[in-house]
């Protein structure tokens, strides 16, 4: 379980400070796949940095699990959205995907299976010898994940991390989110910019306001878990659900302005 | 087809360049820059395989070994310097002014205090050739990537693992590319160390066939360590190219995307 609560940070800068994040709070229970959406510039990356123990907040907590974060908790993985720069271009894809399984010191055995499980269920079999850079950045993505994956998360920070593909690409990955998330039972936050991906995605949306940040809003989003990017992106509940998320966005976004 | 274009053009220039000096030196009546064909022959009697090993052998030993100790003092000063920011504040300063002093006037400083032999020789090459990996290795951990480092962690990847697995990689061009600075360094290092003072390597040879009026000989001496220097830039351009394969090849698709 991750709870968030009264999280705030301010940035120094000299004499300046800036007020990214100003007061939030909200649960994700375990095995609970939510999406966090708000308006561009609403530091959602901040956000999920504190999140995952590489930022400390300026106020408030975050608990995995009843524990305090100050540092990277255990059995927590984390997608980053430059999967350029966040997969190592001097390792192979194997390599890339046993590392932290080493660092957990998994024995080597248990190393092999998990890299060649993970990398069958994004799509990756027979990829492990090549390179990222010799992928497309579709396929980087999902050896980001399949690293993500072979590492046993209990909980798994997802911070935009289809930002960068194309359309076609990003449906086929939202579908393998959602498929691993189901086989697998983890707890999944979800950072997006994109609405329709947030409700096609999440059992819950948090919508947030607009930098210095609260929550602005949260919805129960009752699909039937069965979801596909055709029926469902065509349910008239999915448009009914969207049109409500899109309306508090932009109720952030005008709040900012006023 | 395409490596035999490459051979012809990298070698068309010295052969130009040695068919000018052979042709304009063919009839030289001067004392001291004899005919390039008496250079030719006495570089055959000169450089025999006894005396190589006897002059050349001893001055490669020596570079090698100035050259490592200033490779594994280099990047380890320049891992602890470029990921301490504190240290790199109080260290900066001074190895820009270390950086800044000429290496072959401390020859006769560092004679002073090491004497004559081998262990000059070395220390005046790691003294000359350190500051380029240095400098090269701090600016290259410095810049490794953001997100490189919040990935290994939130992985878990932290102490020697961050250092060798992430840190070093990710700096490994710059460092390669201090490591031929350095490279080129510690031959002239040897070089000037030796004509100071010795009792045999190739510095210590070419002054005294000068010394002795030896001048064919001193010429052919001079065409060796040229040619002994780009032996050695090839051979660390072929091992560079290896150990950075998967540099050349982000590279080249970050430029055709």
């Amino acid at each position: 379980m991750l709870e968030v609560k009264g999280l705030r940070k301010v940035y120094q800068s000299g004499s300046r400070e800036v007020e990214a994040l100003r007061d939030l709070t909200f649960t994700v229970e375990n095995g609970d796949l939510v999406c966090l959406v708000g308006p561009s510039g609403c530091g959602k990356t901040t956000l999920l940095r504190c999140l995952a123990g590489l930022l400390a907040p300026t106020a408030g907590d975050v608990r995995v699990d009843g524990k305090a974060v100050d540092g990277p908790p255990e059995g927590m993985a984390v997608v980053f959205q430059e999967y350029g720069r966040s997969l190592f271009p001097w390792m192979n894809v194997r390599d890339n995907v046993e590392l932290p399984l080493k660092q957990k010191k998994v024995p080597k055995r248990r190393r092999q299976e998990l890299i060649e499980q993970s990398l069958d269920a994004v799509g990756l079999t027979g990829s492990a010898a090549a390179y990222p850079w010799q992928l497309s950045g579709g396929m980087q993505q999902r050896v980001a994940i399949a690293r993500a994956v072979a590492y046993e998360p209990r909980t798994l920070l997802m911070d935009e991390p289809f930002a960068a593909v194309d359309a076609q690409t990003r449906a086929d990955l939202e579908d393998l989110v959602r498929e691993l998330w189901k086989r697998l039972g983890v707890t999944i936050l979800f950072v997006t910019h994109d609405i329709d991906e947030s409700v096609y995605l999440g059992q819950r949306v948090v919508m947030l306001s607009s930098s210095p940040t609260v929550v602005q809003d949260e919805l129960l989003i009752d699909l039937p878990a069965d979801r596909d990017q055709l029926t469902t992106r065509a349910d008239p509940r999915f448009i009914a659900l969207r049109t409500r998320v899109y309306e508090q966005i932009q109720a952030a976004k005008k709040n900012a302005e006023r | 087809m395409n490596v035999l274009k490459k051979v012809v053009l990298a070698l068309a220039l010295p052969a130009v360049l040695f068919g000018a000096w052979w042709v304009l030196s063919a009839g030289s009546e001067s004392y001291y820059s004899p005919p390039l064909s008496k250079i030719l022959a006495a570089f055959r009697t000169t450089w025999t395989p006894t005396q190589l090993e006897a002059e050349v052998l001893p001055s490669l030993l020596r570079l090698f070994a100035g050259f490592a100790l200033a490779a594994l003092i280099g990047v380890g000063a320049g891992v602890a310097i470029g990921l301490n920011r504190r240290l790199r504040a109080v260290m900066e300063p001074v190895l820009e002014f270390f950086r800044a002093i000429p290496p072959p006037v401390l020859v006769p400083v560092i004679m002073l205090f090491a004497g004559i032999g081998d262990t000059m020789k070395v220390i005046v090459i790691v003294f000359g050739c350190i500051w380029p990996i240095l400098l090269n290795t701090v600016e290259g951990v410095r810049a490794v990537d953001s997100v490189v480092l919040d990935t290994a962690r939130s992985y878990g990847v932290n102490g020697t693992a961050r250092i060798t697995r992430v840190v070093l990689p990710s700096a490994s061009p710059q460092i390669a590319a201090g490591l031929r600075q350095a490279l080129s360094i510690a031959i002239i290092l040897m070089v000037i160390s030796e004509m100071f003072a010795a009792s045999n390597g190739l510095g210590f040879t070419i002054v005294q066939f000068q010394r002795s009026f030896a001048i064919p000989e001193m010429w052919s001496g001079i065409i060796l360590l040229g040619l002994l220097g780009f032996v050695l830039s090839l051979l660390f351009r072929l091992a560079e190219r290896r150990a950075l394969r998967w540099y050349e090849g982000l590279r080249a698709a970050q430029r055709s995307s």
